[in-house]
């Protein structure tokens, strides 16, 4: 168990913590290394891609799989597995961003609605309700379509749905830790309370957070897509998983299934990865909750 | 004592909905430039675009105009949409049915599976059905809607045929039974016309289980660990100690009190899965509100969306007081703690 290791726990202890952890849950491993391939794909992109992913070629349009376009061409004759590879920077760019925006904001919010209750808590709570009072896809809709159709809209609205999850849970992490040893140490110092809660406090909270922030990415990758396949945010001709899949549903009733159905795969990996991956950092940084 | 503690949950569900209006009106007002103009639509008149901005009272404060905001959407006035010319209120009346019909059948879907899997999966924790449901709820979760949907109609219209034709809530051939409940499938039974209520369940199928699918992860989930809550308590003890069956401790004292948990989320699950339908709604041609929002926001037509949100979000409000009040009524301990 990695909470009892203690201080014996030396140099290679944290090998040997993730190794158990691979060993009991062998898909955390298969989701590092999907993990891998997906950032991989973001970060390199082009370069991988075997073709141009917005270059169109009218003679070889809707081609089921082969062995030069593995996974087909679309209605337009662009390569699918370039588009999906080059796909992975913007969908999971736009997870990031939001989940950052929501994590640094939510985080902030939280821990000081925790620390200071009254009337900060409660200007806090009461912002948390009204976000909560919205079925969230369509709070998403709402914000996209008043601020503008533009892809920073859609991370700002992807953001703020996730807000009130971070909030609830810095709140209550930092609720559980206001009074513990250490916090009060550091008052005893002399510490004033900002210094409390931001050097001491916060940084307590940031593995749980973290589990938090992976569990989340998923869901934010899956809001965007939506998002996108309804015709928000992300517009043709980018390489998006969304709006692909939305494209190649109007080939399905002729049989083209290859232009809906990788993409799509892609999104459900990516989001599969990002849910176990938050499993296994949940293992890892807090094995009292392990289900 | 029930009424004041009924009486007290109406209460506390003000401040929500006020903070929704008020989210609501503050995105109505957001819109970059001049927001009349974007209720007006692209090809109004002067004259027209100045009537908008008289209603919306733009000349005036803010708390003003919240107070019109209020006062329209207490008449029920939700402004009129571009796209088909009439009242939103109207519109979204006319199409909710449609969504309610696909939602609920969705939920019935997600309850009939996923209760009885979180049911076995605690009655024998560490067993293969208990894998299978952890399993269940991690696939699904990673699975979008509208990807199911696609995978379904390809495999079981496409591939196999058995499904009809995805597109809407009948076959053109049928004409829609008298609306009652405006959900077809009723409505054809109310009048026992068996043939159109088979057609209407038919083009149901597939995109109530895309949608279903959603919920069925926190339901099965939520029934395991309610059920597994419960099982370890000391009454069960005691009716096990006293010589009970499993199976009868398991129906007649166990599930009792872990459903009532599980009944607590289903408002949430079903106001989640409303909001979810928009993307279902979009794969299947399926005529609700949700495909309504779409055709609105592709086409920027803001009064047809704000309608939408506010009338989801009040949907949303009134679903889960009703969830609670049901509650209050059915449970004990929460008419005791309230």
């Amino acid at each position: 168990m990695t909470d009892i290791a203690g201080p014996a726990r030396r140099g290679g202890g944290h090998l040997r913590t993730l190794r158990h952890v691979f060993a009991e849950n062998p898909l955390t491993l298969f989701a590092l290394v999907l993990f891998v391939l997906l950032v991989a794909a973001a970060v390199f992109g082009e370069l991988i891609a075997p073709y141009d992913p917005l270059a169109t070629n009218s003679d070889r349009a809707l081609e089921p799989p082969s062995f030069a376009h593995p996974f087909g061409t679309d209605h337009l004759g662009r390569d699918v597995l370039s588009r999906v590879i080059v796909a992975a920077r913007i969908d999971l760019g736009i997870a990031v961003c939001a989940v950052a925006l929501s994590f640094g904001v939510g985080l902030l919010l939280g821990a000081y609605a925790g620390y200071f209750g009254g009337w900060t808590d409660r200007i806090v709570g009461r912002f948390v309700d009204a976000i909560m009072a919205f079925p969230l896809f369509v709070l998403a809709m709402g914000i996209v379509s008043a601020l503008g159709n533009t892809l920073w809209n859609i991370v700002l609205a992807t953001a703020i749905i996730n807000l009130p999850f971070y909030i609830r849970f810095a709140r209550a992490e930092i609720n559980a830790r206001r009074d513990a040893g250490f916090a009060e140490a550091a008052r005893l110092g002399g510490n004033g309370p900002f210094r409390v809660l931001h050097g001491h406090l916060i940084p307590n909270i940031l593995p749980p957070m973290m589990v938090q922030v992976s569990l989340n990415m998923g869901w934010a990758i899956l809001n965007a897509a939506g998002l996108s396949f309804i015709g928000l945010g992300v517009r043709p001709p980018t390489p998006e998983w969304g709006i692909m899949v939305s494209e190649g549903a109007n080939y399905i009733f002729s049989g083209e299934w290859w232009i809906f159905l990788f993409p799509g795969t892609a999104l459900v990996l990516s989001v599969f990865c990002f849910n176990l991956l938050g499993d296994g950092l949940r293992d890892l940084f807090d094995p009292r909750r392990r289900t | 004592m029930t009424i004041k503690l009924i009486g007290r949950r109406l209460a506390s569900a003000l401040p929500s909905l006020f903070f929704v209006l008020l989210m609501t009106f503050v995105m109505s007002r957001a819109l970059p430039g001049d927001p009349a103009a974007y209720f007006a639509g692209p090809s109004a008149t002067e004259a027209s675009v100045q009537e908008i901005r008289e209603k919306l009272g733009l000349d005036r404060s803010v708390m003003e105009q919240f107070g019109i905001y209020l006062g329209e959407l207490a008449r029920g006035d939700l402004g009129t949409s571009l796209n088909t010319g009439q009242p939103v209120t109207l519109d979204l009346l006319q199409r909710l049915p449609a969504s309610m019909e696909l939602t609920l059948f969705a939920l019935a879907f997600a309850v009939l599976i996923g209760m009885p899997l979180g049911i076995a999966a605690a009655a024998m924790p560490g067993s293969p059905v208990d894998h299978v449901c952890r399993a269940l709820s991690t696939i699904s979760a990673a699975f979008p809607g509208f990807f199911v949907g696609l995978l379904l109609v390809f495999v079981f219209y496409y591939l196999l045929g058995w499904a009809p034709s995805p597109v809407g809530r009948l076959e053109i051939w049928y004409s829609p039974p008298p609306a009652v409940t405006g959900m077809y499938v009723v409505d054809a039974m109310l009048i026992r016309d068996w043939e159109v209520a088979r057609a209407a369940f038919g083009q149901l199928i597939l995109p109530a289980i895309s949608l279903g699918l959603f919920a069925l992860a926190p339901i099965t989930r939520m029934t395991r660990a309610s059920l597994i809550g419960v099982l370890s308590s000391d009454f069960i003890q005691a009716a096990r100690a006293n010589g009970l069956s499993v199976g009868q401790v398991l129906v007649t004292y166990a599930l009792r009190n872990a459903l009532l948990p599980v009944v607590n989320i289903l408002g949430m699950i079903f106001s989640f899965l409303l909001g979810a339908s928009v993307l279902i709604e979009q794969v299947f041609g399926w005529p609700g509100v949700g495909r309504y929002a779409v055709e609105a926001v592709i086409t920027s037509d803001y009064a047809a969306i704000q309608g939408f949100v506010v009338a989801m979000a009040i949907i949303y409000v009134l679903l889960n007081l009703a969830v609670d009040v049901l509650n209050t009524l059915v449970d004990p301990r929460v008419r005791y703690e309230g």
